[in-house]
Formats: structure tokens, C-alpha cells, sequence
């Protein structure tokens, strides 16, 4: 089992979530994130004072997927959610260990 | 036994203000009952004209009644919700809150004040400086006008309208020591400036034989239609000596501090646009002709600053921002306040004009540049604003919108510099000078005293964590609820 991290560009999510199910991906958690690579931030004036804003907005997705699926979950990835501008994010990639359904506490591929 | 004792004083200051108070509320029934047509036929010619003219006097008064209690209610909103989404969206979601509550406790404290003994003050019969106590507890405010004030509308509506003023000039402070104020300090130092700083400020400039007051022969008369010295100078120079003693937020410059909600802000700075005709052209004190040149010239000169503050801004940054525009909108206001009632629209464009450039200068370079902590701009906007409106008020007033002036014979004399009393921009200044001073030694002191009797600023790690749960135990924001 690997896990995937995906972070991408907000103004994607729709089209990197319904990309993923049609390549058959089941579950996956979303959470709106701040953050930077070497995109960095803006400006922002108010009343004369300027703020630097250097986290900007980010979507992360996060999935466990089956060995097999990986290569063509990162692939479809990296189709839907590059504009090809700086700040479209990246993807990590992790070993599992061990995953377990807690209802009724199945382990391994079984529970994903 | 604390707040024993405070309910008991409580209750017996309510109830000894009802026992002085004539009882006058369920007399006098409407007499606009009009006089049936054979009643006109029989009586005599002159007894007709005579009741005509009753008629058209009671027509008159109560247009002017609806219209002022109108202008009240627009008032009131310009403190709540207006100032208060105006000042809320512009502090961090931690104070947002606490922000509000400064001027909606302030809506009930001034107003109780106001009851009691700030009337009386402010617009008794007095000295030059001060009113006296003859309207204590609203002794001989009733349905009978106080011709000196305003002859066509009950004196109690006089009172309530000058009580919207009582409380919008207090709230307005809160903008400079937003974020860090104890909730208690704030309270007790409200309540001491209404006294020193506000009602005589009011007398001497409204009230009857006060000093400044242009339209009951005062000494030095200073134009001021709806509260350029009263209201903007005075608060907007008290907040700049509260920045200057309570000190720098936690963090501050060096921590980013952006307004948590533009939205609120700009909704608040919207009502505040709206409630301003309420301010400006009910000033008038009656709705006619000069209430329209009053409404007229608050829309000119807001408008113009909106487009003043907005396009230095944008020249500067390259962009112009909402939160610039808005800011910019309110400045005018504020600049407009004094002249409006005095200044003809093509002058509201000019004053609004130069008063948006101003504040914007004010608020984004020398603000800057001296390092003080006005966290909402309440001097940069409201005492900047206020003295610009002031000085050029003296510049711009004119006959033709408003012969105050007029000699033993009863002509009328010129009133502003452009119709050749140049004189009048001297009076201004004095105006100006005294309602700087009176701010600014009186906020001195009283700050010194509320610092002796309760501290003034919150426990840093209670800034740090938010006024709205160290001093209110709530939350703006709760979204898991």
C-alpha cells in the first residue's frame, strides 16, 4: 500500500476529483491548506500598509491506494491538475504500513 | 453586594428623574382635528386667517417632527450597525466582537447619561462654556419647541436627535485603541469625556450663549452646521492621544495585522453613507430648503472623496482598493459635516475632494512615518478630516445657502471667505484650536485617572489570545457550532 499527497491548486480540485474516480479511485480526504513552494506570495495594500502574503490558499488530497494503482493515480494527477503555471503544487508519495477498517476492524487491502 | 448597591443607585436615579419630571406625555390630545367647513363660513374673516394660520403652523411642525425623528433613527444606525461593522471588519476575528461592543454599550450608557444631566449640559441655559442643571433629569423637555433651537418641533425631539450626536462621537474614539482597551477602562473613560470633553464642546458651539455658537451670537462665532469641531475634532483628537498613551498593540508594526473582513467594513462604511443624511441634513433641524442643501452637499462631498482617496491610491499602488475607496468616502463625510447646511454643491465637490487626498496622505504616509499605533484610523479619518472640513468651511460658506449673518438691521452680511469675509477663516481657527485643545487636555487627564483607578490595557497575554474571550468570554466565529 502507498499513500499519496497531492497538494494542487484550488481552482483544480473538481476536475483532479472527477478525473480520480474515473480511473476508479474510492476514498479520498480533502482539506483546504496554506502554504508555499517557490511560487511565494503577494502584496496586499491596506490604507497604505502593505502585507506580504506568503501562504497562499492550497487544496491537499491524501489517499492510500493498492500498489498497483499508483503509477496511473499520479499520472491522472498530473494531467488534470497542471495549468503549467508556478503553483500547481506537487505530489509525495509514502509506504504504508498497515490500514484498518475501524467498523469491523479488517486490515490490510481489504480495509481501503 | 457590589452590584447590590449598584442596581439600588440605579434604581433610585431612575426614579427620582421620574418624580422631578412633569408629567406632560399624555396631555395636550391632537388638536389637528381640522375645523368643519360651516365653522369657516360663520366666523368672522380674521378669526378664519387666524386658524388658517394655526393650521399651516401645526402642518409645518409636524412635517418637521416626522422628518427629525426620522433623521434620529438614522443617527442612531450610524453607530449601530454602521461604525460597528465598519470598525469590526477592520481588526483582527479575535476582537471582532469586543469592537462592537464597545459602541453598542455606548448607545446605553450616553443615552442614560444623556437623561440624567448630558442634556443639561450640553443645551441648558449656562455660561459661555458650560450649560446648567435646569434640564436635570429632562426637567422641561416636552412637547413644547424651544424656539432658540428650533421653533416647529417639540423640544424633546430636539433632545433625542442631539443624543444620536452624544453617542456616535465617544464610539468614533474607539477606533484609535481598538484591540487592546480593558472593557472596564473603556467604560469609565467614555463616561468622564461625555462630561469633559463632549458636552461643553456641544454648549459652547450649539448651546445657548456658548462661546462659538455662530447662530446665537457667540463671542467667536465657528460655522459648524453638524459637528465638524464637535463631533470629528474632538474625537478624532482624543483617539490620537489615546494611541499615543496606551501604546503599540502586541506585535505591532512588525506583525501583520490586516483587517479581518473587508466585507463588514464596507457594509458598515455603506450605512455609515446612508445615516450621514440623517446627520448632516437633519441638522437643518427642520425640513426645508436648507435640509435639501445640507443633503445635497453630503452627497458631492462623499462622493468626490470617494473618488480623491481612491485615485491617489491607485496612482500610488497601481491599484485602487475597496477598503481606500470606502475609507475614502467616509473621510468626506466627515470634512462635510461642518460646511454642509453652508456650502453649495460645487463647494461639497471641492471640500470632499481636497479631504480624501488628505486622510488618504494622512493615513498611508505620515501615519507611517511617526510610528503610532491609530489601529483604525479614527485620528487619520475623523480629526484630520474634521479639521480639514472646519478650515475650509470658513473658506467656502456663503449667504446664499445660509444667511446666518445679519446685522441690527437685518441685512445680511457676508459669511465665508469666497463672499468676502475673510475673517470668518480666523473664527474657524479658533473653533478648530479650542476643540484640538479641549481634546487634547481633557483625554490627557481623564486617561490618567481611569489608568490610576483600573489600568487602561489588557494583560498581554490577553491581547495575544483576543478581547472578545479575555474580556467578553465569547467568540465572533464559531464555526462548529
Amino acid at each position: 500500500m502507498k499513500k499519496i499527497e497531492a497538494i494542487i491548486q484550488p481552482s483544480r480540485l473538481e476536475q483532479v476529483k472527477s478525473a480520480l474516480y474515473e480511473v476508479g479511485v474510492e476514498g479520498m480526504t480533502v482539506s483546504e491548506v496554506r502554504g508555499h513552494g517557490r511560487q511565494k506570495g503577494h502584496t496586499e495594500v491596506y490604507r497604505g500598509r502593505e502585507y506580504n502574503v506568503d501562504l497562499l490558499p492550497k487544496i491537499k488530497i491524501e489517499m492510500v491506494l493498492r500498489d498497483q494503482m499508483v503509477d496511473l493515480v499520479i499520472e491522472t494527477i498530473l494531467k488534470s491538475a497542471k495549468t503549467g503555471k508556478i503553483g500547481d503544487g506537487k505530489i509525495f508519495l509514502y509506504p504504508v504500513e498497515e490500514s484498518i477498517r475501524i467498523r469491523n476492524e479488517e486490515r490490510g487491502e481489504a480495509a481501503l | 453586594m457590589k452590584y447590590f448597591v449598584f442596581l439600588l443607585t440605579f434604581g433610585l436615579v431612575c426614579a427620582s428623574g421620574l418624580l422631578v419630571r412633569p408629567v406632560y406625555a399624555q396631555a395636550a390630545p391632537s388638536q389637528t382635528v381640522a375645523a368643519s367647513e360651516e365653522s369657516y363660513a360663520a366666523a368672522p374673516a380674521q378669526e378664519q386667517i387666524s386658524k388658517l394660520k394655526a393650521e399651516i403652523a401645526e402642518a409645518q411642525s409636524s412635517g418637521d417632527n416626522a422628518w427629525m425623528l426620522v433623521c434620529s433613527a438614522l443617527v442612531l444606525m450610524m453607530t449601530g450597525p454602521g461604525l460597528a461593522l465598519f470598525y469590526g471588519g477592520l481588526v483582527r476575528k479575535k476582537n471582532v466582537l469586543a469592537t462592537m461592543m464597545q459602541g453598542f454599550s455606548l448607545m446605553a450608557i450616553i443615552t442614560v447619561l444623556w437623561a440624567v444631566i448630558g442634556f443639561s449640559l450640553c443645551f441648558g441655559p449656562g455660561t459661555s462654556f458650560i450649560g446648567g442643571l435646569s434640564h436635570l433629569f429632562l426637567r422641561g423637555v416636552g412637547s413644547a419647541p424651544d424656539p432658540t433651537y428650533a421653533g416647529t418641533i417639540p423640544l424633546e425631539t430636539f433632545m433625542v436627535f442631539q443624543l444620536m450626536f452624544a453617542i456616535i462621537t465617544p464610539a468614533l474614539i474607539c477606533g484609535a485603541f481598538a484591540e487592546r482597551m480593558k472593557f472596564s477602562a473603556m467604560v469609565l473613560f467614555m463616561v468622564l469625556w461625555s462630561f469633559v470633553v463632549y458636552d461643553p464642546m456641544a454648549h459652547m458651539v450649539w448651546g445657548k450663549s456658548g462661546l462659538l455658537n455662530a447662530a446665537l451670537g457667540g463671542a467667536v462665532p465657528t460655522l459648524d452646521f453638524a459637528g465638524g469641531t464637535v463631533v470629528h475634532i474632538t474625537s478624532g483628537v482624543s483617539a490620537l492621544v489615546c494611541a499615543l498613551y496606551l501604546g503599540k498593540r502586541v506585535g505591532y508594526p512588525q506583525e501583520p495585522m490586516p483587517p479581518h473582513s473587508v466585507v463588514l467594513s464596507f457594509i458598515g462604511a455603506c450605512l455609515l453613507w446612508v445615516g450621514w443624511f440623517g446627520f448632516n441634513a437633519g441638522s437643518a433641524l427642520a425640513a426645508g430648503g436648507l435640509a435639501t442643501s445640507a443633503f445635497v452637499a453630503t452627497q458631492f462631498g462623499a462622493a468626490a472623496a470617494a473618488i480623491g482617496w481612491g485615485a491617489a491610491e491607485w496612482l500610488r499602488n497601481g491599484k485602487p482598493s475597496v477598503l481606500g475607496i470606502v475609507s475614502g468616502a467616509v473621510a468626506g463625510l466627515v470634512a462635510i459635516t461642518p460646511a454642509s447646511g453652508f456650502v453649495g454643491p460645487m463647494s461639497a465637490l471641492a471640500i470632499g475632494f481636497i479631504a480624501g487626498i488628505v486622510c488618504y496622505l494622512m493615513v498611508s504616509k505620515v501615519k507611517g512615518r511617526f510610528g503610532y499605533d491609530d489601529s483604525l484610523d479614527a485620528f487619520g479619518v475623523h480629526g484630520v478630516g474634521g479639521t480639514v472640513g472646519a478650515l475650509l468651511t470658513g473658506i467656502f460658506a456663503t449667504s446664499a445657502i445660509n444667511p446666518i449673518f445679519k446685522n441690527r438691521q437685518g441685512n445680511v452680511l457676508p459669511v465665508g471667505l469666497i463672499d468676502g469675509n475673510a475673517g470668518q477663516l480666523l473664527n474657524q481657527f479658533i473653533g478648530v484650536l479650542i476643540s484640538w485643545s479641549i481634546a487634547v487636555v481633557g483625554t490627557l487627564i481623564i486617561l490618567k485617572v481611569v489608568d490610576a483607578l483600573v489600568g487602561l490595557r489588557v494583560p498581554e497575554e490577553q491581547e495575544v489570545q483576543g478581547l472578545d474571550l479575555s474580556q467578553h468570554g465569547e467568540e465572533g466565529y464559531t464555526f462548529e457550532a
